[in-house]
């Protein structure tokens, strides 16, 4: 089946296509199976390096993109059905997963799948006492804590919160306040973008 | 050879160009529609905290007491009676399944489907049998929509002689919000094609046949080669479509006609580059507001 929707997004850090294709009849009587199938182009990192499909980082991604859009998604609405969502990373510059769940809203949303709201991401640090948000991949080899956030902007819910290495409890609220205020300016963004495309889609529409 | 080499520019959004705004309430997933409790909630909206919290993108519509967000862009969703062009993906025990830019693959039941030769019987083992024969996967029908299951799957029938297996043509897949919805939906255009507007957004654009099939009952195809001519204007057809959609227009009879006209001085090939797509739709947008005013 073609794909439904479909979003190129260059940015500085790290860029991706995402393509939602989606529902065949499938499983689960009562609500849509959410599919999420992550990738990485062979040229997105600095040394040139084939990852065949399937291996540990693409499905644990995959798991991880999943359990955030599962949240966001309203499944109800769409029984025995399957939403396909694969992301595949050309250049990747630290906070991938970040990239691929604000790509994925866009491209759920031009598909025209319910969603409770907008899902945005961002990643954060913490370096030296300070809290850095949106870490590079020098920032991230550095081998700092470094925290994953998916937020939903309008109720502040938070769809999915992971991080590695060991984090003092004291500085947690500084740097998930941090990765919270990104991951909001990154929402003002695709807000505007959104509301962009579509006044000039009702506005070619007419009434 | 001369090869033709384009690069790309910004260019301005059509919608400046128009001059004019949009008075729709447009909402995003997330935004707040209204916190009034009286009004009962439809399509694209769910209720969260005592407000009514909007789950896609597009335009708000109210009609009485219902609010509903009408999306920019969805799957088909079957209402009875709508004409749908549809693939065959599946050919399983006793129906067809029929792929039609639905959320689910519809369903073309045996029993809902006209035997050859019109005849009125029950449907036999031996007809379970010979499916194969009639559709096979791959090919295209057109059907009209008989039912509607819960989860939103479609049932679809062949129950008349103008349904059924389509022979040699074009298919146009488009977006299901931009076919109008009108009273007839199989066109013969007077510029020489005729045109079938899938509510599902397919469209299908065929040579005129020359004299009408009584007997055939939409199984035999029609696989003589079609002339030069025919094809050009199917060609050209299928092109003022496709810039029809990119320039989100309302796709009926009377906005392909007046395109295909106003793209006659251009070439065939001509007519997907954005410049000139753009000063075809404006001129079919013109001709349109001055027939209508």
């Amino acid at each position: 089946m073609k794909p439904y929707g479909f979003l190129a997004v260059p940015r500085c850090d790290s860029a991706l296509p995402a393509k939602i294709r989606g529902s065949r009849a499938r499983a689960l009587p009562d609500r849509a199976l959410v599919n999420c199938q992550y990738s990485s182009a062979t040229f997105s990192t600095g040394e040139r390096k084939r990852r065949p499909h399937g291996d540990r980082k693409s499905c644990e991604m995959g798991l991880q993109l999943r359990q955030t859009f599962e949240a966001a998604i309203l499944t109800q609405l769409h029984p025995r059905s399957q939403i396909d969502i694969y992301v595949q990373v050309l250049q990747a510059d630290g906070g991938t997963y970040a990239a691929c769940v604000n790509a994925a809203t866009l491209a759920v949303l031009d598909a025209g799948i319910p969603m409770r709201d907008f899902v945005c991401a961002c990643s954060a640090g913490f370096v030296d006492g300070t809290a850095l948000a949106d870490l590079s991949h020098v920032e991230e080899a550095a081998g700092g804590p470094q925290l994953a956030l998916a937020l939903l902007p309008a109720s502040g819910q938070i769809a999915l919160l992971e991080m590695d290495a060991r984090l003092h409890e004291d500085h947690l609220e500084r740097v998930l306040e941090a990765a919270a205020q990104a991951a909001r300016d990154v929402h003002t963004l695709l807000d505007l973008v959104v509301r962009q495309h579509v006044r000039e889609a009702s506005i070619l529409l007419g009434d | 050879m001369a090869m033709e080499m384009r690069l790309p520019v910004a260019r301005k959004p059509l919608s400046e160009r128009l001059g004019r705004d949009t008075k729709k309430h447009l909402v995003v997933p997330g935004d707040t529609i209204t916190t009034d409790t009286g009004f009962m909630r439809g399509h694209g909206t769910y209720m969260g905290e005592e407000k009514l919290i909007a789950s896609v993108a597009g335009s708000v519509e109210r009609v009485n007491k219902l609010i509903c967000v009408k999306a920019l862009k969805t799957r088909y969703i079957g209402e009875v009676g709508d004409i749908v062009v549809g693939r065959i993906t599946e050919v399983q025990q006793k129906r067809w399944k029929v792929e039609t830019n639905s959320r689910l693959d519809s369903v073309l039941l045996l029993s809902s489907m006209n035997l050859p030769g019109g005849e009125l019987r029950r449907r036999s083992a031996e007809d379970e049998l010979a499916m194969r024969g009639y559709l096979q996967e791959g090919d295209l029908i057109s059907a009209e929509v008989q039912a509607v299951f819960s989860d939103g799957a479609v049932s679809l029938h062949t129950r008349s002689l103008k349904y059924g297996k389509l022979g040699q043509g074009v298919l146009v897949q488009v977006s299901p919000s931009l076919v109008k919805r009108q009273k007839t939906h199989f066109h013969d255009l007077p510029c020489g094609a005729s045109v079938i507007l899938g509510n599902n957004g397919f469209i299908w654009i065929y040579p005129t046949p020359e004299h009408k099939e009584e007997e055939a009952g939409g199984f035999m195809a029609n696989l003589e080669p079609v002339s030069l001519a025919d094809r050009e204007v199917i060609s050209r057809l299928r092109n003022c479509i496709v810039s029809l959609v990119t320039q989100r227009m309302m796709l009926y009879d009377t906005s392909i006609l007046y395109c295909y006209e106003a793209s006659l001085p251009h070439q065939i090939k001509d007519i997907l580059k954005p410049e000139i797509m753009e000063e075809i739709v404006m001129e079919t947008r013109q001709r349109l507001l001055e027939q209508e005013g």
